[in-house]
C-alpha cells in the first residue's frame, strides 16, 4: 500500500522517470522549481522516505532554504497527512553554506535574510513526519544549522566530516536559528564554546557532545568507489532510522552521561546561569580586546534565547544578525575568507611533473618543519644535514610534531609510523638523484647558500626544482650561481611551519612557469595558504615587516616600556605584541633583515638606530632562543618578565619623544602606517599582483590584524585620504619614512578607487 | 577402535563410481624436479567452544592429543619424524615454543626438532607450507604439521606501569629506593590488559571489519543469517553421517572423553534474526550467529614425500601441491584474502575454477564468504583493485564447504588450516574428485590458498 502510495505522488511529476529495477528513483529538481537551478540538491524516494541529498560545497544558504522550502512543500503536497510511515532524509554531503550577504546593503535586508531561514527551519523542526539528517563531508554554518533542526542525526566518522558555527570568524552569528538550538542540543557551555571559537568538531566528537546521535564507519571498496558506497550506506542507514523513528522504534531522546545531566542541571539555576554568561563575556573581552563585536553578540543572543524564551531569542538573533552582517570587521574577515580562497588554487596550472621526491637541506627548526609538513602527504622527504647531532635534532622535532597528533587522536601509532617512515634523514647526497625539488633551508648566509646550490646541482637531475627558503636574501642573487636559474625559486615558510598556514613564494625574472607551478603545487600540497610575490629584497612580507620593526625600534628608544608598546599592539588587534614578536623572531636574525633591507631601500627603511640590535646580539639577548632578549624567558615559565639588563642599552639609545606624535593612538598608527605605506608600495612596485594576496600575506604571514582585513582592506575601509593624513602629520615630524608612496597618494586623491570593488 | 571406523562402510559403495570420476581428469599437478610431497593422514581434537571440556588444559595438552591421535592413527615410527611445526596464535607466554612442549608429552623422540609459527588464522597452513619447504628442499623426509589454540585462557597482563614498576622493584638495591619505586605507585597501574581480536595496525576489531565489509558489498542481514544456517546444517548432517573422520577422541584428564564438536547448532532464521548486532550498534548486520564462535582445539597432519611414504609402505591421501600467500590492506580488506589468492594459485597450478572439485575456505564470519564471493564475482573489483581483466568467478555453491565450516565446527585459530586440509582431502576421496582448493583469510590482510590433489587409489 504505501509502495504503491509512493509511486502515485511520482507520477505527478512528468520529469520523473521509474526505475523499477532499482527501487528509487533520482533526478535532478531542476524542472519542479527554477529556484534551484545553481544548486545540487536532488530528490528521491525510496520506498516511503523521502530522501533530499544536498551536494554543494559552499552553496549559498538562499539556495539552501530554497530547497528544503520546496522540499517542504512537496511533501506536504504529495504525502497525505495520515500516512504515517512516510519521513524524509536530509543527505549532506560537503555542506558549507554561506550566508551571501554582498548585495544587500541594510542591516533590514539582513535580518528578513535570516528570518525567513529561521522559518524554514522552524517547519523543519516541527515537522510531523520525522526528518532524519545523514552528514558526510563538511557541515559548517547553515548546514549545521540545518541538520539540527532536523529530529535525527547520522554522520560519517572520518577525517573529513567535521561539524561546526565558523560564523563568528566570518564576523557574524549563526543566523538560521543556530544561537537558540544549539545550546539546547549540546548545552550551554558547549555551545558557547562552538559558536564563540568557530572550531571543527570531529564527528566521534560530535557524537559524544549529543551533537549527532549516530556514527557510520566509512567503507572500504566493495562493488562500487568506497566513497560512492559509503554515502551510499550511510542513506541506507538513515533511511532505516527514519522508519524507526516513524514507527516510534527509535526515540530521538539521547541517554545523557552523568556530567552532561548535571551540568544541565546546573544551568537550571538562574545563578548559576548569570555566572556562566559573566565568566564568559569575561574570557571573550580579554581574548577580543572590544575589537570584535560578533562574539559578544552571541553571547547576547543566546541569554536572551534562554532568559527570555525563543521568541525573543529568534527575533534578537536575526537582528543582531543584520546589525554585525553590515560591521566593519565582518566585511574584512569575509574578505579574509575569500582571499583564502583564492590563495588555495594554482593559478599557474598544473606541473609537467608532479613532485613525489622532496628533498631538504638543513634540518634546522625550518627544515624539520617543512619536512614534518610533506611527510604526513605522502610526499617522500629527504632531511640532509651537515652533521649528526643537528640531523637528530630536526628528526625528533618531525616525530615530536607526528607524535602529538597521535595524543591529541588525530593519528594511530601505526600512521604515525607509516608516516615517518616517509623521512630519510642523512649527511650526504644519496638519493638526490631521484629527487624532485630541493628546498634548502640552510644559515641564512650568502656564499653558503652559493655552495649548497652548486653541490646540488651536481647530484640533482635535469627537472629538479631548487627552492631557496630564505626570508630576505633576493633570490635572483641565489640563482646568479645556478647552471639552470629557470628551476631556481624562493619558498619563503613561516615558523612554525606546522602551524603557519602561509607560504610566500618567490619568482624571479627567469623562474619558468613550470617551475612556478611545481613550488605552488607542492605548497598545496602542504596545506599552505600561498602567495606568489616577485623577486627583490624582503620580498613582500618581510620587506613590509622592517619598516615597522624599525619603528618598533624608534619607539622603544623613545622611552615607551616593550610591556606597554606589547599592550599598544595587541591592543590594535596584533596576535602578537611588537616587542615579544622581535624576541620571537630572534634578535639576530632582525639585526640580520634590518642590515639587509637597510641597504637596499636606504632612507625610508630607516627610523630607530639598529645599534640597539647589535648591542642585544653581542650581549647575547637573541630573544626566546636564548633565554633572553626583551624579556626572560625560562623553561615552565608562563609569565615573562621584562630583562633588566636591557635598561643599561635602552637608556645609552634614548631619544627625546616628540610629544605631537606620541600619543597611544599615534604609537599604534605610527607602527600600522609604515606597515600599510609599504604593502601599497609592493603593490605599486609589482612585487605583489593582488591587493588580496597583500591581506592575505599581511594576516596570516605577519599576524596583521584579522579584523581589519589586512593593510589593503584596511585602506578600503579606514579610508585612505584619512591615512594619508596621518602618514603626512609623522612625516613633518620625522621625515621620509613616513611618505605616502604614490598609489596610495592616488587611492586618497579620487575617493572612488578601492582596492576592492 | 573407533578409530578405525575411518570410512563408513556405505562409503565403499560408491568408490567405483568414483574410479570413473577421476578417469575423466586430466593431468596431475607432478612437477619435474620438485619431490611429490604427501599428506599421509591428519587428525584433530574435537573443536570445542572456549570454556567448556578444554577449559582448565593448557595449550600444549590439547596440542599433545592432537599429536597423539596422529601417532595412533598412523603408527609412524617416532624416530622417522623429522621435524614438527604448529601454528598458534594467542601465545601462552610459558609455552613459547608450543609445538615442544607438546612434542615432548606426546611420545615423540626428544631427538626431533620442533618450532612454532604464527600467521593468525592462516598459521597451520603457514606450519603446513613450512613442512612442504622442507621435504621439496630436500632438508627432511617426514614432518608433522599442525596448530593449536586454547581461547579458554588467554595471557591477560599487568599493565605497562605496573610491569615497569615491578620490574624496577627487581633492580632496586637498598630499602629506600624500593620505598621512593612503591611511592610511585598508583590504584591505576592494577588495570589489566587484555588481548584483542583487533588489528594492530588499525585498532579495529575483526568483527567491526567485517561488517564493514559486509556493507561494503552490500551484504544483507538475511543472506549472512541464511549462509550461517547452511554451514550448521550441513555441519550438523557431516557429524551425523561420520563424515568428520579426522576427529579423534580426547579423554581430557579429569572429565568425560570428548569425542565430537559441541558448536554445531542448527538454529532457525527466525531465531537468528532476533539476535542484535555484535559489533556495529545498533544498525550492523554481523551477530553472533553468523560469526565464527571462540574455538579451543588443536589438529596435526602427517606430510612426507611421496617416496618415502611408499616405501614405508602408506596409502596417501593427498598431495599437497601449489599454495600461494596473498597480504593486502588490513583496514578495508582485511578478510579478502580469499578472492586474491584463488586465482593465483589457480594460475599457478595451471587449473581453472572448473577443475575443483571440492572447495574448502575458512568460514571467519558469513558476511566475509559472502563477500568474497561478491568480490570474485565482480569485473568492477576484479580489474580496480585484482589488476585482471576480468573477474575471479564463482565457487560453485554444490562444492562448497559441503561439510560445514568453520562457523559452525568451530575456529581455533592456529588449528584451522590442518582441518581445511583434512576436510578437502577427505572430500575428494568420499565424493570423488581430483582437485580441492583450501582457501582463508587471516589478520593482518593476509590469505592462503593451496592446492590439494586426491591421492590415486
Amino acid at each position: 500500500m504505501v509502495a504503491c502510495r509512493a509511486i502515485g505522488i511520482l507520477g505527478r511529476f512528468s520529469a520523473f522517470r521509474i526505475l523499477r529495477s532499482r527501487g528509487y528513483i533520482c533526478r535532478n529538481f531542476t524542472e519542479s522549481s527554477a529556484l534551484l537551478t545553481r544548486t545540487h540538491i536532488n530528490y528521491g524516494v525510496k520506498g516511503d522516505v523521502a530522501v533530499i541529498r544536498i551536494n554543494s560545497p559552499n552553496s549559498k544558504v538562499s539556495h539552501l532554504i530554497s530547497a528544503i522550502q520546496s522540499s517542504i512543500e512537496i511533501m506536504n503536497k504529495s504525502w497525505p497527512s495520515d500516512s504515517i510511515r512516510s519521513c524524509r532524509t536530509y543527505l549532506i554531503k560537503a555542506q558549507a553554506a554561506l550566508f551571501m550577504l554582498a548585495a544587500c546593503k541594510t542591516p533590514q535586508e539582513v535580518t528578513q535574510i535570516s528570518q525567513e531561514a529561521q522559518r524554514t527551519f522552524e517547519k523543519l523542526e516541527k515537522s510531523t513526519k520525522p526528518v532524519v539528517a545523514a552528514i558526510s563531508g563538511s557541515c559548517l554554518g547553515g548546514g549545521l544549522e540545518l541538520a539540527i533542526s532536523c529530529q535525527y542525526r547520522i554522520a560519517t566518522k572520518d577525517r573529513k566530516t567535521v561539524l561546526g558555527s565558523p560564523e563568528v570568524l566570518l564576523g557574524i552569528l549563526p543566523g538560521a536559528g543556530g544561537t537558540q538550538r544549539l545550546p539546547k542540543m549540546v548545552g550551554v557551555p558547549a555551545a558557547f564554546d562552538m559558536m564563540l571559537t568557530g572550531r571543527n568538531i570531529r564527528a566521534d566528537r560530535a557524537k559524544k557532545m549529543g551533537l549527532v546521535d549516530q556514527l557510520v564507519e566509512p567503507l572500504g571498496p566493495g562493488l562500487k568507489p568506497p566513497e560512492e558506497r559509503t554515502i551510499e550506506y550511510l542513506e541506507e542507514v538513515a533511511i532505516t532510522f527514519a522508519k524507526g523513528l516513524a514507527d516510534k522504534k527509535i526515540s530521538p531522546k539521547r541517554d545523557k552521561g552523568l556530567v552532561e545531566k548535571l551540568t544541565a542541571y546546573a544551568m537550571t539555576v538562574p545563578f548559576v546561569r548569570q555566572q556562566v554568561y559573566k565568566k564568559v563575556e569575561e574570557k571573550v573581552r580579554k581574548q577580543t580586546k572590544g575589537l570584535y563585536p560578533a562574539p559578544l553578540k552571541i553571547i547576547d543572543v543566546v541569554k536572551t534565547g534562554i532568559e527570555q524564551g525563543s521568541d525573543a531569542g529568534y527575533l534578537s538573533e536575526s537582528q543582531k544578525f543584520g546589525e554585525l552582517a553590515m560591521t566593519k570587521e565582518s566585511k574584512a574577515l569575509m574578505g579574509l575568507y575569500h582571499g583564502q580562497v583564492l590563495c588555495k588554487k594554482n593559478k599557474f596550472g598544473a606541473p609537467q611533473k608532479d613532485v613525489k621526491h622532496l628533498a631538504i637541506l638543513g634540518a634546522g627548526l625550518m627544515g624539520a618543519g617543512i619536512a614534518q609538513v610533506s611527510v604526513d602527504k605522502g610526499l617522500k622527504t629527504i632531511l640532509k644535514d651537515a652533521t649528526l647531532t643537528g640531523l637528530g635534532r630536526g628528526q625528533q622535532q618531525v616525530f615530536k610534531g607526528l607524535n602529538d597528533k597521535v595524543k591529541k587522536k588525530a593519528l594511530t601509532s601505526f600512521e604515525r609510523d607509516s608516516i615517518f617512515s616517509n623521512l630519510t634523514g642523512q649527511l650526504d647526497y644519496q638519493g638526490f638523484e631521484k629527487a624532485d625539488m630541493v628546498i634548502e633551508a640552510v644559515f641564512e648566509d650568502l656564499s653558503l647558500k652559493h655552495r649548497v646550490l652548486k653541490e646540488v646541482e651536481a647530484v640533482i637531475p635535469d627537472h629538479c626544482v631548487f627552492a631557496s627558503n630564505t626570508s630576505a636574501l633576493p633570490i635572483s642573487e641565489i640563482a646568479a650561481v645556478s647552471k639552470r636559474p629557470e628551476k631556481v625559486i624562493g619558498m619563503h615558510y613561516f615558523s612554525p611551519v606546522d602551524k603557519m598556514q602561509l607560504l610566500e613564494i618567490i619568482t624571479t625574472e627567469k623562474t619558468s612557469k613550470d617551475t612556478s607551478a611545481s613550488a605552488v603545487a607542492v605548497g598545496l600540497k602542504q596545506g599552505k595558504v600561498i602567495i606568489v610575490v616577485k623577486d627583490g629584497p624582503g620580498f613582500y612580507t618581510t620587506r613590509c615587516l622592517a619598516p615597522m620593526m624599525s619603528e618598533v625600534i624608534r619607539i622603544l628608544q623613545e622611552g615607551v616600556d616593550p610591556k606597554k608598546l606589547d599592550s599598544l599592539t595587541t591592543s590594535f588587534g596584533f596576535p602578537v605584541g611588537a616587542a615579544t614578536l622581535v624576541d620571537e623572531v630572534g634578535v639576530d636574525v632582525a639585526k640580520h633583515v634590518a642590515e639587509d633591507l637597510g641597504k637596499a631601500f636606504g632612507e625610508r627603511f630607516g627610523g630607530g638606530n639598529p645599534e640597539l640590535l647589535t648591542q642585544m646580539v653581542s650581549k647575547g639577548f637573541l630573544g626566546r632562543k636564548s633565554g633572553k632578549g626583551f624579556y626572560i624567558y625560562q623553561e615552565g615559565v608562563k609569565s615573562k618578565n621584562l630583562n633588566s639588563d636591557m635598561d643599561s642599552i635602552l637608556a645609552s639609545l634614548k631619544i627625546p619623544p616628540k610629544s605631537e606624535v606620541s600619543s597611544d593612538e599615534d604609537i599604534q598608527f605610527r607602527l600600522v602606517t609604515r606597515f600599510v605605506n609599504e604593502a601599497v608600495m609592493c603593490l605599486q612596485e609589482g612585487i605583489l599582483a593582488t591587493p588580496a594576496e597583500g591581506d592575505i600575506g599581511a594576516v596570516f604571514g605577519l599576524g596583521f590584524p584579522p579584523c581589519l582585513g589586512g593593510p589593503f582592506r584596511f585602506v578600503d575601509l579606514y579610508g585612505a585620504q584619512k591615512l594619508v593624513d596621518r602618514l603626512k602629520k609623522y612625516e613633518a615630524a620625522y621625515g621620509k619614512q613616513f611618505t605616502p608612496c604614490q598609489l596610495l597618494a592616488d587611492h586618497a586623491n579620487s575617493p572612488n578607487k578601492k582596492f576592492y570593488q | 577402535a573407533t578409530v578405525e571406523l575411518t570410512y563408513p562402510p556405505e562409503c565403499l559403495s560408491v568408490t567405483s563410481k568414483l574410479a570413473t570420476v577421476q578417469t575423466k581428469t586430466k593431468k596431475t599437478l607432478t612437477k619435474p624436479n620438485i619431490r611429490n610431497i604427501v599428506v599421509v593422514d591428519g587428525v584433530r581434537t574435537p573443536f570445542l567452544l572456549s570454556g567448556t571440556s578444554y577449559k582448565d588444559l593448557m595449550p600444549h595438552d590439547v596440542a599433545r592429543a592432537a599429536l597423539t591421535g596422529l601417532l595412533h592413527r598412523t603408527s609412524v615410527p617416532k624416530e622417522v619424524v623429522d621435524y614438527i611445526i604448529f601454528g598458534t596464535v594467542i601465545q601462552e607466554v610459558k609455552t613459547s615454543n608450543v609445538a615442544r612442549e607438546a612434542a615432548l608429552g606426546a611420545g615423540f623422540s626428544d631427538k626431533t626438532p620442533a618450532h612454532t609459527v604464527t600467521m593468525a588464522c592462516i598459521s597451520a597452513n603457514q606450519a603446513m607450507t613450512t613442512g612442504v619447504g622442507l621435504i621439496a628442499s630436500g632438508q627432511c623426509d617426514v614432518v608433522v604439521a599442525g596448530g593449536v589454540e586454547l581461547m579458554s585462557d588467554i595471557p591477560i597482563r599487568h599493565s605497562r606501569k605496573m610491569r615497569k614498576l615491578m620490574l624496577d622493584l627487581n633492580k632496586a638495591k637498598s630499602v629506600g629506593q624500593r620505598l621512593s619505586l612503591i611511592s610511585k605507585f598508583r590504584l591505576n597501574f592494577l588495570a589489566p590488559e587484555l588481548p584483542a581480536v583487533a588489528e594492530f595496525s588499525t585498532s579495529e576489531t575483526m568483527g567491526h571489519s567485517a561488517d564493514r565489509l559486509a556493507a561494503a558489498f552490500a551484504v544483507s542481514r538475511l543472506e549472512q543469517d541464511e549462509y550461517a544456517l547452511r554451514s550448521h546444517s550441513l555441519a550438523k548432517k557431516a557429524q551425523d553421517e561420520g563424515l568428520l573422520s579426522d576427529v579423534v577422541p580426547f579423554k581430557v584428564p579429569g572429565k568425560d572423553t570428548v569425542t565430537k564438536d559441541n558448536g554445531i547448532r542448527p538454529s532457525s532464521l527466525e531465531q537468528m534474526a532476533k539476535l542484535k548486532p555484535a559489533f556495529i550498534r545498533p544498525y550492523g548486520t554481523v551477530t553472533a550467529a553468523n560469526s565464527s564462535f571462540l574455538t579451543d582445539g588443536a589438529s596435526a597432519v602427517l606430510i612426507m614425500a611421496e617416496e618415502k611414504a611408499l616405501a614405508m609402505g602408506y596409502k596417501p591421501k593427498a598431495y599437497l601441491r601449489d599454495f600461494m600467500y596473498v597480504s593486502q590492506d588490513p583496514k578495508d580488506q582485511l578478510l579478502l584474502g580469499p578472492t586474491y589468492a584463488t586465482p593465483k594459485v589457480l594460475e599457478k597450478a595451471g587449473l581453472t575454477m572448473n577443475d575443483i572439485d571440492a572447495f574448502e575456505f575458512h568460514e571467519a564470519f558469513s558476511g566475509q564468504i559472502l563477500a568474497n564471493f561478491k568480490a570474485m564475482d565482480s569485473d568492477w573489483f576484479a580489474q580496480n583493485y585484482m589488476g585482471r581483466k576480468t573477474k575471479v568467478g564463482l565457487p560453485p555453491l554444490e562444492k562448497f564447504n559441503n561439510w560445514g565450516g568453520s562457523l559452525s565446527l568451530g575456529h581455533p585459530f592456529g588449528a584451522t588450516g590442518c582441518r581445511l586440509v583434512m576436510t578437502a582431502a577427505n572430500r575428494l576421496r568420499k565424493e570423488g574428485g581430483q582437485y580441492g582448493l583450501v582457501a582463508a583469510c587471516a589478520a593482518g590482510g593476509q590469505g592462503h590458498a593451496m592446492i590439494v590433489e586426491a591421492y590415486p587409489k
